[in-house]
């Protein structure tokens, strides 16, 4: 024996289709906080992470200070020693990292079914791509901004204005980084891909973008690939700013910046290229995004 | 409280509509054509193997996969005019779990609420009210991680439940769970039903859990073979189904036939007949036939019997895909591994 239903809502007529936008922007918003909620409560990775670009620095850096002799760039004579060139590059770097891997975790969650749970929400697809873009930029400024409380330990000096100054840079490489992590997790499918794109996609980048040596004199292949590197337009300005109302002498950071045919970029411009490369691939990722079977 | 003996008849409106489905993936077609109606507050069951094109169909219905032809319409919208305009009036349970691990329940819920516009005024409300209905209100704040199979399945039925959805979807409600959690989901689907009107739309595999269905349709080869209640498609099958081993089939197939005017369907060493009165007929058999009769057995209709007379397969005895194997494998591969 069955017992008829209680009336259930009422169907709305067939009125036009649905608009999204407001839904959109609360999905962002909510996949955004999703992103963040997972970052704080996975705080022990937040440590680790820092593992890597400290012991660049601290290893790496000194390793390679001892070894670089008296006549080179970063001897005694120069004025500036090898790991306080370094430090701004490995801001740069945990912004590469963080940025990069945090858009991995939509493979991650297509892997695990989360995916499914916001594609087939009433919002727009787009939401997908952008929170997740947002939530990465988030946490890949985070994760290069604590880097500043070491400036102290390398001898930079850090004013209230650099800091200031450094939060929209690094803003921008986050977002230029985690743009493109997006829309190249939008093309993968499982976490195969993933060896793929560590091994010729990001450190490929790391190493080119200028964050472990100065791009000048450079052989001539090599100048051309690291112009190409979009990372090298977002790391010089950190470098830039950081270092040059740091005590050190101007001149001598001016030299080991990221020229052009001898042109010295200004910081806005090259703050453009990054967000420039950073909107194209967003707007790669939504309309991957939004492709349906 | 109105009470009524049978959901036929009953002028409800036809909250699943589809006429003509088809779906190609280039060379195959998963859908050949299929026309269905469901009516509000039914349970519809969609009965068939692995690869019979449920999956493809409910996806269709769901708006995550388009047809190449026909067309269906849900909650009185067209699926292909404004998908997300269906999506708003429908909720969705996968296959696959589809929560987030490491968010707690009330926060997958939470998610899902303000994802789907719930008002802020209500959203706690219908959180609270849908877990004390599937029972997981004294563990919302645990992370979804701690959580066993059972658990994952009713906190995403509770989920799907939060925007008050025309039509819950269900893929494979109680697939891999143990009969205990199974018997408690289907207690969960109908309170759903009765309390809140909510049309029930779901696939399966499992015979027992299309017993519990208001209709039915078998779906085979990406066509339906039967459409009907539980009862109605099982009077198909011609009353009791016998079944006989012997050591020698044959010639007790050929006496069979002979003496008793029923002709058996063979399966190796096994015979299988439809008869109208089967208490009658089994004395009968073991007294007349002369052919060593090892063991008999005999049941009632099944659904599976109406999948084999209508098909000649039976549904259990479909192999599990390619796809599925490696799902389940991959599956258990990944829980074994900590994130």
């Amino acid at each position: 024996m069955k017992v008829a239903p209680v009336s259930s809502a009422a169907a709305p007529a067939q009125a036009a289709p649905a608009d999204t936008r407001m839904a959109t922007l609360r999905a962002i918003y909510i996949i955004w906080y999703r992103d963040l909620l997972r970052y704080w409560r996975d705080r022990w990775r937040l440590v680790a992470s820092l593992a890597q670009p400290l012991l660049f620095l601290i290893v790496f850096g000194s390793g390679l200070s001892s070894a670089l002799g008296r006549g080179s760039l970063f001897g005694t004579s120069g004025g500036i020693s090898y790991i306080q060139f370094m430090y701004p590059g490995i801001i740069g770097m945990a912004i590469l990292f963080t940025a990069i891997f945090g858009a991995m975790s939509i493979v991650w969650d297509r892997e695990f079914g989360f995916l499914k749970e916001v594609l087939v929400a009433p919002i727009d697809r787009s939401a997908v791509a952008i929170g997740k873009a947002l939530g990465s930029t988030t946490q890949a400024m985070i994760q290069g901004l604590i880097l500043l409380v070491l400036a102290p330990f390398v001898g930079v000096k850090l004013s209230v204005l650099t800091v200031l100054t450094m939060i929209p840079l690094a803003a921008v490489l986050a977002f230029g980084l985690s743009s493109f992590g997006v829309a190249l997790a939008s093309a993968m499918k499982s976490l195969q891909g993933f060896q793929v794109v560590m091994n010729f996609l990001m450190m490929p980048m790391f190493f080119l973008s200028g964050a472990l040596f100065p791009l000048t004199g450079l052989p001539g292949w090599m100048t051309v690939l690291t112009r190409l590197d979009p990372a090298s337009y977002g790391i010089d300005p950190l470098r830039r700013v950081v270092l040059s109302n740091s005590g050190l002498p101007g001149a001598v950071v001016d030299r080991l910046g990221l020229t052009i045919n001898g042109q010295v970029l200004p910081i806005p411009l090259e703050a453009g290229i990054v967000l420039v490369f950073g909107a194209v691939m967003l707007g790669i990722a939504v309309v991957m995004f939004q492709r349906r079977d | 409280m109105n009470v009524v003996t049978n959901v036929d008849g009953v002028a409800g409106d036809a909250v699943i509509q589809a006429s003509g489905l088809v779906k190609r993936y280039g060379e195959l077609e998963a859908v050949k054509g299929i026309d269905l109606e469901v009516r509000a507050g039914e349970i519809f069951g969609f009965l068939g193997p692995n690869g019979a094109g449920k999956s493809t169909t409910i996806s269709i219905l769901c708006t995550l996969l388009s047809p190449t032809a026909g067309t269906a319409r849900v909650a009185g919208i067209d699926v292909a005019y404004d998908p997300a305009g269906v999506r708003q009036r429908i909720g969705l349970v996968f296959q696959d779990p589809s929560l987030d691990d490491q968010l707690t329940g009330r926060e997958n819920l939470e998610f899902h609420a303000f994802i789907y516009s719930v008002p802020a005024a209500v959203r706690r409300q219908r959180i609270d009210e849908m877990l004390a209905l599937v029972q997981l209100a004294d563990r919302a704040s645990s992370q979804v991680k701690t959580y066993s199979g059972g658990m994952k399945r009713r906190l995403e039925i509770a989920r799907g439940m939060l925007h008050q959805p025309q039509v819950l979807f269900l893929d494979e409600p109680t697939l891999g769970l143990d009969p205990q959690t199974r018997q408690s989901i289907w207690t969960h689907l109908n309170e759903l039903r009765t309390t809140k009107g909510v049309t029930i739309f779901m696939t399966t595999h499992y015979m027992d859990e299309a017993e519990f269905c208001d209709r039915i349709a078998i779906i085979d080869q990406g066509k339906i073979v039967a459409l009907g209640t539980p009862d109605e498609l099982k009077a198909m099958v011609g009353g009791d189904v016998v079944t006989i081993t012997s050591s020698r089939p044959d010639d007790a197939a050929r006496e069979i036939k002979e003496i008793l005017g029923v002709t058996p369907s063979r399966d190796n060493g096994t015979l299988r007949m439809e008869v109208p009165d089967g208490k009658a007929f089994v004395p009968r058999l073991v007294r007349e036939v002369t052919a060593p009769v090892d063991t008999v057995s005999m049941h009632r209709p099944s659904l599976d019997d109406v999948f084999l007379k209508l098909t000649g397969r039976a549904i259990r005895d479909e192999a599990a895909s390619a796809g599925d194997q490696n799902r389940a494998m991959a599956r258990r591969f990944m829980a074994g591994r900590r994130r």
